[in-house]
């Protein structure tokens, strides 16, 4: 099922959690909604679902509006941020709720229940813990039975609220690929809510990115991360350095070094910040007759196969420390140490003037 | 005293560093005990002593007269329609309280706890206002005759007034802590209004539920005050437990008014008895939520 | 098309936020309507029957020399219990709390003995054990003191029905305070006494209050204890609920209304500062 949203807008007071919000998901399709807190997502996930009502906008289920249909019409499978299982039901119980509750002529017999459920609780490889009650349950078993208790109803449309965020960083990574994989057999049409990068960007097809009700960008993981819309993405997405220069007529200008800016060719010199990811800088010792900057070692973290370098260079503008990343071999090649003086130059980065949108 | 030994899980153990010396535990241990000691168990204690001190003969004489049985009689009724009346109410105050978000709910808060600011007396006391010959409903009550104020529905009346607020306040705070995300799943999973309250919000607040009737119904039988304006103590007619142990003391029957005392005693050792046994199940329904 | 879900426009949405959930207004609706029909209207049937009264009448009947003695008695005799109250209350608590003794689990159950035993049966309780031939009163009468059928007696019964109060709201208080604090103030430098002034003091000070009103409140309305040990005589120990009780027992409906808006007034005063306290309390607890 496709769901087309369209011009929705949501105000609680005087805080706007959603602003004029357009966006289409495709059948089959895992979308991610990435965001600080308090950028909307959760908010236009529980519109979709039906659990808060939008002040003025639409969604649309398969290019049906969704508005005169009653939560339980909807065949949308929500699985809670804290997953909402019943505590004084079985885990059994729990996945059968939503087929026992159903009215009598819809109802399906209890030795087809019963089967439908554990074949579900199978799926999620936790059939035995079917008599079990939620509290005695790990966070990632419960996530598991929110989710199989979601799907024993069949739905159309899957949303999942923060499905990670209770969990410890070695159960997030573990589900987040076991989350992908379900998806992948299932191909049901799935939205989830996150505030974490890397989970948007490892697990979904297309990531929407926002950022105080408004949608910042939709791409898949790998045009949001290596062409962000604008600084707000450049800066959620991943650590970045930030170079405050010039641009004029297609070129760069950070202190000494000038760098080719064709995209940029109508500038007069406007003030402008280059957003340079950490590995996107290279590192030497000399240099080979180009412009770079000077800049000395603060600091060296060389845990993993990334080496990552803290330094400061000696610019006026630029204060900030730089933080430039590194391949191991790369680190011994150069055998750098503390307090080493080396030259740094960015080789890639997007400009944006310094107040504010994109240029794109 | 008994010799339970009890040790309450104290969440980190304190040291020297955070205790205080023996002697001075210890004595205000002894402080504490005696202070209870002699404003609370002298006092129960006595009501048994007192109404046993003419012997066994008396004390069921006293309790099984046909006065004293009007009176259980009569409190039992009493409570058996007060505490079911606003059981419903605390149930439905506590929905819409604790579920949902509205203007003006910490004011309805504030009046469903109304009833336990307001002195027992004034509680009768605006029943006979309405109700009585002088009231605003007292000349039409006349005319068809239909007795309320020094009738049993006055009883009743000023009974459910004073104990208005004790299930809904035991509802409201832990409804609210348990939020709405259980009963929204279960509208998501396709649930109707009966079938999301039966099945997953009762459960949820039963013991909770228990704890708040409990002390309904101890108040519901034990309220003197209210009680006393509209009842008009007829004997064997309109007069509650507590009003019965009144009047025999004034007649200076004195062991047969800590007889029947000491059945009211009995109950609030009862009550007492499952209040702490569910309250130690409520708080492991927390402590699992 | 302004409103995704066509039934919001049945809900007034400006009062009350969409929710899924349904009987908002079935619940809501009865409420109301039994808030109304219990509480409300009863009550309000005392101010309106005191406009039956000029409001020079009302200034007199609710200032009488009896009505005023009333008021010095009950208003007095309810703050020494509540004090008290204060005082052992805490203490009661913090041992309750802090250390281990055996029975100690019956004697938490014991606290709320006043809430559940009808006060009847207290007032009769302790008017005989401080009558003068009583457990205790025997041993106050040969040094003069007389309990039972006083100001003291009333002051004793208010004492018993208050007592639940302050340890039952102090006590979840002092649990939760870590005792981390109490390690951070000791390594500080300061010894116990220090500590519990300057650290434990404080963050149970609210509490405290608030324990200290409810009692408070509590005994300024309660009857059935008082009764049996006043003695109830006009100007010395008749408290002013038995006053509201004698007037309507004389068929002085005005005059006991009128007393009664005067204890309503003040009740709903001490209800909204108790619930100040109760704000104030969560709040110091919150930011801890």
């Amino acid at each position: 099922m496709s769901i087309e949203i369209r011009h929705l807008s949501k105000q609680f007071g005087t805080f706007t959690a959603l602003h004029d919000v357009n966006l289409e998901v495709q059948s089959g399709e895992l979308l991610a909604l990435l965001g600080p807190s308090g950028s909307g997502k959760t908010t236009l996930l529980r519109v979709i679902a039906g659990l808060e009502t939008a002040d003025s906008g639409q969604v649309l289920f398969n290019n049906e509006d969704t508005a005169n249909q009653h939560i339980r019409d909807r065949q949308v499978g929500f699985v809670f941020q804290h997953y909402a299982l019943f505590r004084n039901m079985t885990i059994f119980e729990n996945v059968a709720f939503g087929l026992r509750v159903r009215p009598k002529h819809n109802r399906l017999p209890d030795a087809e229940i019963r089967e439908r459920v554990t074949s579900l609780l199978k799926l999620v490889q936790l059939d035995w813990l079917a008599d079990r009650y939620p509290h005695q349950l790990s966070g990632g078993q419960r996530q598991r039975i929110a989710l199989a208790r979601a799907l024993a109803v069949e739905p159309k449309v899957l949303l999942l609220d923060e499905p990670f965020g209770a969990l410890d960083a070695k159960v997030r990574k573990e589900l987040r690929i076991w989350l992908r994989r379900l998806h992948d057999d299932m191909h049901i049409t799935s939205v989830f809510v996150t505030h974490d990068q890397e989970e948007a960007l490892e697990v979904s097809d297309r990531v929407v990115v926002m950022n105080e009700g408004r949608i910042e960008q939709i791409g898949t993981p790998d045009e949001v991360y290596e062409r962000p819309a604008n600084p707000f993405v450049y800066e959620f997405l991943g650590h970045v350095n930030l170079f405050h220069g010039r641009i004029h007529h297609g070129r760069a200008i950070i202190s000494d070094i000038e760098i080719e800016a064709p995209e940029h060719a109508e500038a007069e010199n406007v003030a402008a910040i280059a957003y340079v990811r950490p590995h996107d800088i290279e590192i030497d010792r000399v240099t080979n007759g180009e412009s770079a900057l000077t800049a000395h070692i603060v600091h060296i973290v060389s845990v993993g196969p990334v080496v990552r370098l803290e330094l400061s260079h000696d610019d006026s503008i630029n204060k900030n420390l730089v933080q430039v990343e590194i391949s191991k071999d790369r680190f011994r090649e150069l055998q750098l140490i503390k307090g080493d003086q080396v030259y740094i130059k960015p080789r890639r980065m997007e400009l944006f003037p310094s107040h504010g949108s994109s240029i794109h | 005293m008994t010799t339970t030994t009890i040790s309450y899980p104290d969440k980190v153990r304190r040291t020297s560093i955070t205790q205080e010396p023996a002697w001075v535990r210890w004595t205000l241990i002894g402080l504490a005990l005696a202070f209870l000691t002699l404003f609370l168990f002298v006092p129960l204690v006595s009501v048994f002593y007192e109404g046993l001190k003419k012997g066994t003969d008396v004390y069921f004489a006293a309790i099984t007269e046909p006065d004293a049985r009007a009176a259980i009689r009569l409190t039992l009724i009493a409570a058996a329609i007060a505490v079911p009346l606003n059981l419903i109410f605390g149930v439905a105050a506590a929905w819409a309280i604790a579920k949902f978000e509205f203007r003006g709910k910490n004011i309805l808060t504030t009046l469903i706890d109304l009833p336990f600011s307001v002195s027992p007396v004034i509680a009768g006391l605006i029943y006979v206002l309405v109700f009585g010959l002088q009231g605003w409903l007292g000349p039409w009550l006349a005319e068809h005759d239909i007795k309320i104020i020094f009738a049993v529905p006055g009883i009743v009346l000023a009974t459910v007034f004073v104990t208005v607020p004790f299930i809904a306040r035991e509802l409201i705070p832990l409804m609210q802590a348990q939020g709405t995300e259980e009963e929204e799943a279960a509208v998501i999973l396709g649930a109707n209004g009966w079938q999301t309250f039966w099945r997953v919000t009762l459960p949820n607040i039963k013991w909770g539920l228990l704890y708040g009737v409990i002390l309904c119904n101890a108040r519901a039988m034990g309220e003197f005050g209210a009680v006393s304006v509209v009842s008009g103590h007829i004997r064997g007619q309109t007069n509650t437990l507590p009003l019965h142990v009144e009047i025999l003391y004034n007649e200076y029957s004195y062991a047969a008014s800590f007889a029947v005392a000491s059945l009211l005693a009995l109950l609030a050792l009862i009550t007492l008895a499952i209040k702490t046994f569910v309250e130690s199940k409520v708080t492991q329904q927390k402590v699992k939520g | 098309m302004t409103e995704t879900n066509a039934k919001g426009a049945y809900n007034l949405s400006l009062f009350k936020q969409h929710s899924v959930l349904p009987g908002f207004n079935l619940a809501l609706g009865f409420t109301l309507f039994y808030l109304s029909l219990i509480v409300l209207i009863p009550l309000s049937a005392a101010f309106f029957r005191t406009t039956e009264l000029t409001w020079a009448e009302f200034w007199t009947t609710v200032t009488t020399p009896r009505v005023m003695a009333s008021y010095q008695l009950t208003f007095g005799a309810s703050l020494a219990a509540a004090l008290t109250n204060a005082v052992f209350g805490l203490l009661v608590a913090w041992v309750l709390v802090r250390y281990q003794f055996t029975g100690k689990r019956i004697v938490d159950a014991l606290i709320d003995l006043p809430f559940a035993l009808p006060t009847a049966v207290a007032g009769i309780a302790l008017t005989a054990l401080y009558a003068g031939n009583g457990w205790i009163g025997q041993f106050l009468e040969p040094f003069g003191i007389k309990v039972a059928f006083t100001p003291i007696g009333i002051y004793v019964a208010l004492t018993f029905i208050g007592l639940p109060f302050v340890v039952r709201t102090v006590q979840p208080v002092l649990e939760d305070i870590e005792t981390e604090l109490e390690e951070a103030a000791a390594m500080l430098g300061a010894n116990r006494l220090q500590t519990f002034l300057r650290i434990i003091f404080p963050a149970i000070f609210p509490a405290l209050t608030t324990g200290f009103a409810l009692a408070f409140a509590r005994a300024i309305g309660e009857y059935g204890s008082v009764i049996f040990i006043a003695g109830n005589m006009p100007m010395v120990s008749e408290i002013t609920p038995l006053l509201i009780i004698t007037k309507l027992e004389q068929y002085d409906y005005a005059g006991a209304t009128a007393i009664a808006v005067v204890m309503l007034v003040i009740s709903f005063v001490l209800l909204l500062i108790i619930n100040l306290l109760q704000w104030w309390s969560r709040h110091r607890n919150a930011l801890a």
